[in-house]
């Protein structure tokens, strides 16, 4: 009786799972099945089953080169979240292994940051950018997208390396390992799980991030989200052509969080029970 | 062996010598049929100038809008060409963010370009901006329906007769509504229908001395009209309607009447976009006897930043876009029928252009009809016909725009609107120093 109930609560369980799913899903799903219409089909209302037209694919591509902006996301999303590491690293050692009075705190005002808005700053960090020759830079957007997904890397990181028993680390130092080797050798390969999830996710941010690398780039540096943009029209009806270009931008990191979401769900709970 | 490296060295040094001459100019633009159209045919323009190079940008709308007024106003010099609209031109160019385009080349003929698009691009006399394309509003309606009403739609409609065939032609059982208009907020979505509404209606946004206008009879005869119409008339849901909800309406045969833009004319009469391709019908925008109708002025321009190091080439290039050559390599490249609308007198007086565009006449006397200097019955101290061209228009528009959209969706009345429009009006206009 007990493994009946238990048969029919994994059923709801799994049903239930799978509708929250499909609805979060959506969205994107219908993205990609307009993506293979036509405008016309596009516009005449709800149907799931496309002509499967590729039109809008070869426009899209002929209208403006898709492989460039790829290529600057490719390189700012992973360009900015190895810069991020090599920060958060080291300040993340600090804060779970020497913490102070004001560790907290320092956590706290880092995560407020994020409270902001970012249109509030968008006018000093643009006069920098300009006197600095940073606009429409790749350097300028990576440090860029790297400070303002540094807290969260940091809050992750410290979450993890907190996990870690300090005493192993003493027993480094014991065996005469300096900051660096203790840091490189003992406390990474332990934090490899939770610096893998951190990295995904941090990958993932800077790729959908679309207020800095839009405003901040014009033709060198602009990424996939720019390139979506461009295809978003006052008067006109392109449905088709956008969500072509939105299922060519979101694509790449689409395939990569479904090969890694073990990893990142595992980063993302990681002493969530203790 | 060495001559052979003395060669190839002399071509390279030839070769960076070369790159280094030519020169390269950003263009931000829109991302609309025309502009796209543009892009395709600059191989013309790059083999006539083989040291100029184009990078191109294109963007929506509001963040073109955002991203070139952040680079204009701190000379960024992030771009050398900017697609910029009738509202921005008067009020950048008298910041001196524009420079003036005095040197379109002595073929270029700016007396061709229709004055009523010249005036709104021009400050003291002076071309601030070359048009790429122009645009105004008209009735847009479905042939058939009118005819099924036993109605017959004048060339010059009033507001009287549209609301007599919109109750006609609504028929909610088969999906049609009598008539299709722009209700979604934002100064440029339902404040540009509405602000150009009530120019016929007699309604001003300031008086001469830049106090808010919203208290007056008029504006109250314009409001009310428009929620009366849209709620016996209109579709479901149409505060979230804007310029594309509405084309989308239209083209699947849901619309009897739509009032928007001209440029809507080539989507709805496309047979492979629109399903009532054959059946539509233009006229004038309504007017209620008072010597002034309901349509707008608008064209999208092609400007240079002051802040450009690269004026000349920038320049070429303008001269190029809105040539009257230009006009004819469209032509017979894609058709007359293709040809960026609403900017030079002599596309309209060309018999090719009048017969592969059936709506040309109702656009160039719609262009015609709008006077930016004089938009309304009662004198202003603005210009604009369908905005009001000051900085603080943007902010205060969209304000007055949600205002509006909401008394269409009934969360408030026509009168708790206008007193909050009133409000919101006459305290933006003491903040920014209009009203002592």
């Amino acid at each position: 009786m007990a493994r009946a109930v238990t048969t029919q609560h994994k059923t709801i369980a799994t049903v239930a799972a799978w509708i929250v799913a499909l609805l979060i899903f959506f969205p994107i799903l219908y993205t990609i099945i307009t993506s293979f219409k036509s405008e016309q089909e596009a516009i005449q209302g709800f149907a799931l089953i496309p002509s499967g037209t590729f039109e809008s694919y070869t426009e899209v591509q002929a209208q403006s080169g898709y492989f460039k902006f790829f290529f600057n996301s490719v390189l700012l999303s992973v360009g900015s979240t190895v810069l991020a590491l090599l920060v958060a690293i080291p300040a993340a050692w600090s804060m779970a292994f020497s913490p102070t009075k004001r560790t907290k705190d320092i956590l706290m005002w880092m995560l407020s940051t994020k409270m902001m808005p970012a249109v509030a700053v968008l006018f000093p960090i643009y006069l920098i950018f300009r006197d600095t020759g940073l606009l429409d830079s790749r350097i300028g957007l990576m440090v860029m997208l790297m400070l303002i997904n540094l807290p969260i890397v940091v809050w992750m990181l410290y979450t993890y390396f907190r996990e870690i028993p300090g005493e192993i680390l003493e027993a480094a130092r014991m065996d005469g390992a300096s900051l660096w080797n203790e840091i490189i050798y003992v406390l990474t390969p332990m934090a490899v799980p939770g610096i893998a999830s951190t990295m995904l996710l941090n990958i993932i941010l800077a790729w959908n991030e679309a207020f800095w690398t839009i405003r901040l780039t014009t033709t060198e540096a602009a990424p996939l989200t720019a390139f979506i943009s461009s295809f978003s029209s006052p008067q006109g009806l392109f449905w088709a052509k956008l969500s072509a270009a939105s299922t060519l931008a979101i694509a790449p990191i689409l395939i990569m969080g479904w090969f890694s979401q073990k990893q990142l769900v595992r980063g993302l709970t990681f002493g969530a029970v203790k | 062996m060495k001559l052979r490296t003395l060669t190839l060295g002399l071509l390279s040094a030839s070769a960076l010598a070369f790159a280094a001459h030519a020169e390269s100019i950003t263009i931000a633009t829109v991302n609309n049929g025309d502009m796209v159209r543009m892009q395709k045919l600059t191989e013309d323009f790059t083999k006539a100038n083989p040291d100029i190079q184009l990078n191109w940008v294109t963007l929506e709308e509001n963040v073109l809008r955002e991203r070139v007024t952040t680079d204009i106003a701190t000379k960024g010099g992030q771009y050398d060409v900017m697609t910029i609209g009738t509202y921005e031109v008067p009020i950048w160019a008298k910041q001196s963010w524009l420079l003036p385009l005095d040197k379109l080349g002595d073929d270029y003929d700016a007396k061709d370009i229709i004055p009523a698009i010249a005036g709104g691009l021009s400050v003291d006399g002076k071309l601030y901006a070359a048009p790429f394309y122009g645009e105004s509003s008209f009735v847009m309606y479905r042939k058939d329906l009118m005819e099924k009403a036993g109605l017959k739609m004048p060339d010059a409609p009033t507001w009287d007769f549209i609301k007599q065939a919109a109750d006609k032609m609504t028929d909610r059982a088969n999906g049609v509504n009598g008539v299709c208009l722009r209700g979604k907020a934002g100064w440029g979505e339902n404040m540009a229908f509405l602000t150009a509404m009530s120019n016929s209606f007699g309604a001003r946004w300031f008086d001469e001395n830049w106090k808010p206008q919203f208290d007056q009879p008029e504006w109250k005869k314009t409001l009310q009209f428009y929620v009366d119409l849209m709620k016996a008339d209109g579709p479901e849901g149409a505060s979230s309607n804007g310029f594309n909800e509405n084309l989308a309406l239209f083209q699947q045969g849901k619309c009897g009447m739509w009032i928007d833009a001209t440029v809507a004319a080539s989507f709805v009469s496309d047979p492979k976009a629109s399903q009532v391709a054959d059946k539509v019908g233009y006229a004038l925008a309504p007017d209620n006897g008072l010597g002034k109708r309901g349509n707008w002025l608008w064209a999208w321009s092609l400007a240079i930043p002051a802040g450009t190091k690269k004026a000349d080439a920038a320049e070429k290039f303008v001269s190029w876009a809105t040539s009257k050559h230009y006009a004819e390599l469209v032509a017979s490249k894609e058709g007359w029928a293709n040809v960026p609308p609403g900017t030079r007198s002599s596309l309209y007086a060309n018999a090719e252009y009048q017969k592969a565009a059936p709506f040309a006449k109702m656009t160039l006397d719609s262009i015609n009809a709008a006077d930016p200097t004089h938009p309304t019955v009662k004198p202003v101290p603005y210009v604009g016909v369908q905005f009001v061209a000051i900085p603080e228009f943007q902010g205060l528009g969209t304000t007055v725009g949600q205002l509006f959209s909401a008394a269409l969706a009934g969360q408030s009345s026509v009168d708790d609107a206008l007193k909050q429009a009133q409000d919101a009006a006459t305290a933006a206009m003491t903040e920014g120093g209009y009203i002592k």
